[in-house]
């Protein structure tokens, strides 16, 4: 059961990462597009995520849940010592929500629709930075748990080359995701390019942010080439995540919106699987060398059978209808009518 | 205000907010699925008027639930990590199952928002009531989780260690049930009412009445039989809360000292020094009545609690009154309502029968707050009840109070912003949802 747990952990972190990032990375492109065109970028948007936002943040809810439940040590402690980056990505959560549900559901649409906007797209793009600051900071090994003052305990904890780089390559695959989930949202040529060309830059920035990322990682002495490098797992899927990259990058232009988001979602996976596979089931690295492990700080085996039963329950209900709404809602030119006043 | 004060008033905000949000988010559904029924089987286009209206509402609520409650889950741990370490594979066998009842809610909700024309109508309808029945269901689950906190169950600590975990258990602890009932009837008499309350208004002031007396009928029957159930489910938790916690029962009715037939203290002004109620009106044995059903048994009293696990005893005591006072408020409406039914059609459209539930509009969201207090209050110290207590499980980090501050400027802009919203919403239902002449006349 311990295994069924573990995988649904990081199935959902993998789920949120493509499709809560998805959703993200749609107001980063909106922080990133002309005036002109923010209206257009943003009713294809509204209409392509509408439906299934609430859905798509669920799976950060089960992460948490499935953290505080099953292995409560590596819940406090991150809760304890990351204190302020979580601070800042839940103001961030309470922001994007907020705005784009009152953005859309305004029954006046005047100038407040202008605030509405400023606070949706930096929002958008502050929450993944501190997300990914969070998940650099778990490995980066500055948490330090004899630390015997504030700036040691909880500001470097988080606050070093490694995990704020970490913090923009996430941000940028975030962008990278929403503009290819969005290229087969589109209704004309014009706006086809305009995201092909959005996908293009984004996926430029996160391959620089990732170079950026592995520099970082030696300036503070991570064994970061190590863990991605020196293990076939690790290779192989590199390897595959460069494939698919060229052949995205050969396909985005030729209109088949199926098989480029399955690539990009196959990359995902694929980075996903680089970066933890190496130190699993260590998922948190503490200053002293110690850490946190999944085996080693798991809840007790009555409540690891329970959540793993409850979560395959849960699927057997979850999945199927989830399947039902992404696929209800694939049309793209569904006007969503929520809109229609 | 020092660390320890500042977890607990944040912690205290955060849930005082979300919990408003998520009564409405749990009851509103099923407003919405009556209404949408009777469009769908009496065809009259202000039903389905009636419905989307809610329902934008509805989208409002509902987003502003969901994220107060992520905000919850982390605050949790950011505040409470000592607690979350020992508490968490004990307790939380609710929040597992709560997050597959909130991604059903979730994903039912994207069905139902944007599922207009698109589906089978009766798909649609039932993919409204399963938005409902699964926001019920995840009340339900987390209140199993609180009332843990107040009967703890599932587990022995020995020596420090919580060992023989056992999370069913603990889930269905002696006071899940009482305390989830109570919860339930609380979120439809307070959403009922302040729905209703708000329609009220309109029909006061006469704009689209025929929208708005509808709208006002479907709220308040739902309100109008909650509270008259409340004040028995209440009978319940109170016997409860005497046999798991008589501190907090004797912080509760200011009950100081441990004597046959004890009183029922009405209103008044405790005096923690002296041990005595000041101005409060006595009824003598009725305590001992409500707790053990005959007059005379003595009910535990603070004298018999040492001072060091005492709580707050005004606190806990003035939010009771109030609870219990609106509860009684709301019953009375309640009645007059069904006279009006029964007997009083006229009364309907009478400026003092609208004024009644204008008036009572917050009355019970006042109610749950109220509740809450009690409930959360009188168990202190202790975090969980008779195991840990509050001190020891705050976090280590300092500054906690800036954190209360941020939190506390956010929610407050939040409430500004979402009452904003709603008003505007009302403002257009003339523009938006105006019934053409031609549909008045279809039934
Ligand atoms: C509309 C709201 C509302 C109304 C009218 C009432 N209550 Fe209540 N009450 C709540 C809303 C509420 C609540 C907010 O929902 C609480 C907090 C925790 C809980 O389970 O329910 C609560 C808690 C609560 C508790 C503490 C339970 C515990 O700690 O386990 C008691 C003893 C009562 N109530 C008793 C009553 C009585 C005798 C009422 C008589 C009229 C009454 N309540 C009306
Ligand atoms: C939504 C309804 C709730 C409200 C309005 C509420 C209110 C409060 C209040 C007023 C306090 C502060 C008590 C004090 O400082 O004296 C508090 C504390 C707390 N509550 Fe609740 N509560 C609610 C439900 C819950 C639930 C469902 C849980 C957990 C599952 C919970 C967990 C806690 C914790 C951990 C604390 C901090 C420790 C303490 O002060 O006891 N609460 N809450
Ligand atoms: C008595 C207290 C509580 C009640 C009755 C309650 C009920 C609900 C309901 C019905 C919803 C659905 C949102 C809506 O429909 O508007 C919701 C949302 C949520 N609640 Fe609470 N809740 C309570 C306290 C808590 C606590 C203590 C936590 C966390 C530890 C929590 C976590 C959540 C989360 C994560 C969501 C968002 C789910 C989503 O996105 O749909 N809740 N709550």
């Amino acid at each position: 059961m311990l295994y069924v747990v573990i995988i649904f952990l990081w199935v959902s972190l993998l789920l949120y990462l493509v499709m809560g990032g998805a959703d993200f990375g749609a107001g980063i492109i909106e922080l990133f597009t002309s005036t002109q065109n923010k209206s257009r970028t943003r009713r294809i948007m509204y209409n392509a995520i509408g439906p299934i936002w609430e859905a798509n943040h669920m799976w950060l809810i089960i992460a948490i849940v499935i953290l505080f439940v099953g292995f409560p040590t590596i819940y406090a402690t991150m809760s304890t010592y990351l204190h302020i980056p979580l601070t800042v990505m839940l103001l961030g959560i309470i922001a994007r929500g907020t705005a784009l549900t009152f953005r859309n559901y305004d029954a006046v649409h005047d100038n407040m629709q202008k605030l509405y906007n400023k606070i949706f797209v930096y929002s958008s793009f502050i929450t993944p930075l501190f997300l990914g600051i969070i998940a650099g900071s778990a490995v980066s090994g500055r948490i330090d748990l004899q630390a015997n003052n504030f700036a040691d305990a909880y500001i470097y904890s988080w606050f070093n080359w490694f995990s704020v780089a970490i913090g923009f390559f996430t941000t940028s695959l975030c962008g990278f995701l929403a503009a290819i989930y969005l290229i087969g949202e589109t209704h004309d040529d014009t706006e086809r390019r305009s995201f092909i060309r959005k996908a293009r830059i984004m996926n430029v920035a996160a391959v620089l942010s990732g170079a950026v990322v592995f520099i970082a990682s030696i300036k503070e002495n991570i064994p970061l080439v190590q863990w991605v490098f020196g293990n076939f797992i690790g290779i192989a899927a590199v390897s595959l995540a460069t494939i698919s990259l060229i052949l995205l990058w050969y396909l985005i232009s030729r209109g088949k919106r199926y098989i480029i988001r399955v690539l990009a979602g196959f990359q995902m996976t694929m980075i996903l699987l680089t970066t933890t596979y190496r130190h699993y089931p260590r998922i948190v690295i503490l200053k002293n060398g110690g850490y946190l492990s999944l085996i080693d700080h798991r809840g007790a085996d009555k409540t690891i059978h329970a959540l793993g039963m409850a979560l395959l329950i849960g699927s057997v209900f979850i999945l199927p209808a989830l399947f039902y709404l992404i696929w209800s809602f694939r049309k793209k030119d569904g006007t969503a009518d929520a809109l229609q006043h | 205000m020092d660390n320890f004060m500042a977890a607990r008033s944040q912690m205290a905000l955060s849930l005082g907010f979300h919990i408003i949000f998520s009564c409405i988010g749990m009851v509103m559904p099923f407003f919405m699925a009556v209404s949408h029924f009777l469009w769908l089987r009496k065809g009259e286009q202000v039903y389905q008027n009636i419905t989307r209206a809610w329902s934008k509402g509805v989208a409002i609520f509902f987003a502003t639930g969901a994220v107060s409650g992520t905000v919850l889950s982390f605050e949790l741990g950011l505040l409470w990590p000592t607690f979350m370490k020992h508490a968490g594979p004990i307790f939380g066998m609710p929040f597992s199952l709560e997050g597959t009842a909130f991604f059903i809610e979730a994903i039912a909700l994207g069905f139902y928002l944007y599922g207009w024309k698109r589906f089978n109508r009766w798909f649609h309808w039932v993919t409204g009531l399963v938005v409902g029945i699964s926001g019920l269901t995840s009340g339900i689950l987390v209140v199993a989780a609180n009332s843990w906190m107040n009967s703890p169950a599932g587990f022995d600590l020995v020596n420090g260690q919580y060992i023989n975990i056992d999370p069913i258990k603990a889930m269905f602890n002696p006071a899940w049930f009482s305390q989830a009932l109570h919860m339930c009837i609380a979120a439809f008499a307070a959403t009922g009412f302040a729905v209703a309350g708000v329609h009220a208004l309109m029909i006061w002031r006469n704009r689209n009445v025929d929208f708005h007396m509808r709208s006002f009928k479907i709220a308040a029957i739902f309100g109008v039989i909650a509270a008259l159930l409340q004040p028995l489910s209440g009978d319940i938790s109170a016997k409860m809360v005497a046999k798991r916690q008589p501190a907090k029962l004797a912080a509760m009715e200011a009950h100081f000292k441990t004597e046959a037939y004890s009183p029922l203290i009405l209103g008044g002004i405790p005096d923690e020094k002296n041990k005595k109620v000041d101005y409060a009106i006595e009824l003598p044995g009725m305590l001992s009545f409500l707790v053990y059903d005959n007059f005379k048994t003595p009910v535990k009293g603070l004298d018999q609690i040492p001072q060091q696990d005492q709580p707050p005893v005004t606190v806990t005591h003035f939010a009771f009154q109030i609870m219990v006072g609106l509860g009684i408020a709301m019953m009375a409406i309640g009645a007059i309502y069904l006279l009006a039914l029964w007997k009083k059609r006229n009364w309907f459209k009478k400026g003092w029968f609208l004024k009644l539930f204008i008036a009572a509009t917050p009355l019970g969201f006042i109610a749950v707050e109220a509740g809450w207090t009690v409930t959360e209050v009188g168990r202190q110290p202790w975090i969980i009840q008779g195991v840990m207590r509050t001190a020891d499980a705050v976090t280590p980090m300092p500054g906690i109070h800036y954190s209360f501050y941020l939190f506390a400027a956010v929610y407050f802009t939040l409430s500004i912003v979402v009452i904003f919203l709603l008003y505007r919403q009302i403002k257009m239902v003339p523009v938006m949802y105006d019934v053409k002449p031609k549909n008045l006349h279809t039934n």
